[in-house]
């Protein structure tokens, strides 16, 4: 199957630095593929390079097997973008604003005013398609520039940042609009800076750093590089941390933390090994207040792969 | 194949023309857009006519049908203005992004834009020439040439529309495009408009007399004026006419360059 996004290469400065410093990428069809990285990591210049918003300087960038640089005109057939802000026109209805880009899209006046309705209905925005969308809460407005990118119905949803600035609830909205059209077929490549964002809605996470991709695979595969579950353990007091660490050390490496009086230890066994950190703890007659075997997180992940001295750039 | 439709994209004329509805629509929903347009030139006009008017000399015109035309001429320019500032928050809310990703011809955001701009500079020349004529203003060229006159008045409002468009594009930003506004100053004082220019010092005069504002506001008071306009200003509509048309065309030509290969750029 042609790759939805298959990016080789590709470079694109601004001035002396490089927003995208040969990055490779491939976007299968039918799943989520969420950019994550940190502020200047470069995912807003990718999106806008598949949006054909930007001209990469170097490598190649193919669009559904369609060379961006090249046709870019029959990219934006393919493309629908949605970007960091809610671009939607103020002075105009929530359906005006479909209908418009719907037309834009070349749909005749009837064919844009069904196309309109639908993704109304879609996103449940029904109820306030006809008022003045500078009358909308931020929420909504996201809502309605997510239908905007939808209206063309694109093969490739491009979202930027979708849900920077919302509250929780609106979020949550969001997040199950966007679900929805993933169930539907549609590609969606989104681009965040909130882990959980890539956890909930993404089926391959790629991390970008410096222009480049630093990681990727799926969320469950990013956490299993952090080498395994973790055990955490929370004692009383401070004169209880060094006899559990004592303890523990026959499980494995402990790592303290007495500001928050917590021990941390790879669990490579997971249960197994939860089960040997217990016993040790028993047999040393060490108090604890309480100990847990989780997942590591996307944080984790994250943090571990970017480094944080060279994330100033726009 | 029900969603084939959307393939083709729209063309240039189809395109442009919803983008145009798109600016009808801002103004005319958003009233302070042309009140705010209005207030401007009706704010100078009263002060003119009736505070300064009866301090300066303008030979054989009447003061009124004198400042008028050049009032009108820089209504069309203070009106331009608030097109680069729309199209510089167009850019920097996202707005022109989403409008450029789509599949049409992007020349058709600028021709959008600039024909909703005149529609909006049209509407404010005719309310501020029915007040011209409430506070006295009238033709003494007869109807023909007066109406031509008018006409160039729109004219020239959309050689300003493109100039402010293509700034707006340039500064990209709603704040350095409102600045860049001031460009209009210079050229509505140091002009004919308020003052005949021989009143002026030797190295303002070279400036005020030359420069695209005055040549098509000295065209228009010839066109609704007349013989006393020809004998104030020391040509008549022959000399007028062409230098101002050819000041609107150089306007729109470099203006419009600067636009399209500003949308196109990526």
């Amino acid at each position: 199957m042609t790759p939805i996004v298959e990016a080789a290469g590709l470079v694109k400065r601004f001035g002396r630095v490089a927003a995208l410093d040969g990055l490779d990428l491939v976007a299968e069809p039918g799943r989520v593929v969420a950019l994550l990285g940190p502020n200047g990591a470069g995912k807003t210049t990718f999106v806008r390079s598949v949006a054909t918003l930007v001209r990469p300087d170097g490598g190649t960038l193919l669009v559904d097997g369609v060379d961006a640089a090249r046709h870019p005109g029959r990219v934006r057939r393919i493309i629908g973008l949605a970007g960091q802000y809610a671009a939607v026109e103020g002075a105009m209805t929530g359906r005006e604003n479909l209908e418009m880009t719907a037309r834009l899209f070349g749909l005749s006046r009837r064919a844009a005013r069904a196309a309109a309705a639908d993704v109304l209905d879609r996103l449940s925005l029904g109820g306030v398609a006809d008022r003045l969308v500078r009358t909308y809460s931020g929420g909504l407005r996201r809502r309605l520039d997510l239908g905007a990118s939808l209206v063309g119905a694109p093969r490739l949803l491009l979202l930027d940042e979708p849900t920077t600035g919302l509250d929780p609830r609106s979020r949550i909205e969001l997040w199950d609009a966007i679900g929805d059209l993933v169930a539907n077929g549609t590609n969606v490549l989104l681009t965040t800076q909130y882990l959980d964002e890539a956890d909930h809605l993404a089926d391959h996470v790629v991390i970008i750093d410096c222009g480049r991709v630093a990681a990727e695979g799926s969320p469950r595969e990013l956490k299993a590089r952090m080498g395994g579950d973790l055990i955490e353990i929370h004692v009383r007091d401070h004169a209880a941390l060094e006899p559990a660490a004592d303890a523990l050390r026959a499980v494995g490496d402990v790592h303290t933390d007495p500001a928050s009086l917590l021990l941390t230890l790879t669990a490579e066994n997971g249960p197994d090994d939860l089960m040997k950190a217990a016993h040790a703890l028993a047999d040393h007659r060490a108090v604890i207040e309480d100990m847990t075997l989780r997942r590591p997180t996307l944080d984790e992940v994250f943090l571990a792969l970017t480094a944080p001295a060279q994330t100033t750039t726009a | 194949m029900a969603v084939t439709q959307a393939s083709g994209g729209s063309g240039l004329g189809a395109a442009s023309w919803v983008i145009a509805q798109r600016g009808v629509r801002r103004t005319l929903r958003t009233p302070q857009i042309i009140v705010m347009g209005l207030v401007q030139s009706i704010a100078f006009l009263l002060i003119f006519r009736y505070v300064f008017g009866g301090a300066i000399g303008t030979g054989g015109i009447g003061y009124v049908d004198y400042m008028i035309p050049g009032l009108l001429t820089v209504s069309g320019l203070f009106a331009g203005m608030s097109a680069a500032v729309a199209v510089a928050d167009d850019l920097a809310s996202g707005r022109l992004d989403r409008l450029m990703s789509l599949p049409m011809p992007r020349t058709a955001v600028i021709a959008g834009q600039v024909a909703a701009d005149t529609v909006r500079v049209a509407l404010i020349l005719a309310v501020s020439t029915a007040l011209a004529f409430a506070v006295g203003f009238r033709v003494h060229a007869g109807w023909a040439p007066a109406l031509a006159g008018f006409g160039l008045c729109v004219l020239f409002g959309f050689a300003f529309v493109w100039m402010f468009v293509a700034l707006g594009l340039l500064t990209a930003n709603p704040q350095a495009a409102q600045g860049a506004g001031f460009l209009a100053l210079p050229l509505s004082f140091v002009s004919s408009a308020y003052v005949p220019v021989d009143t002026m010092p030797g190295w303002l005069r070279g400036f005020a007399e030359n420069q695209p504002v005055t040549v098509m506001m000295d065209t228009v008071r010839v066109l609704t004026q007349g013989e006393a306009a020809s004998a104030l200003l020391g040509h008549g509509a022959a000399h007028y006419v062409p230098r101002a048309l050819a000041w609107t065309a150089g306007i729109i030509a470099v203006s419009g360059l600067v636009a399209v290969t500003r949308a196109r750029r990526t």
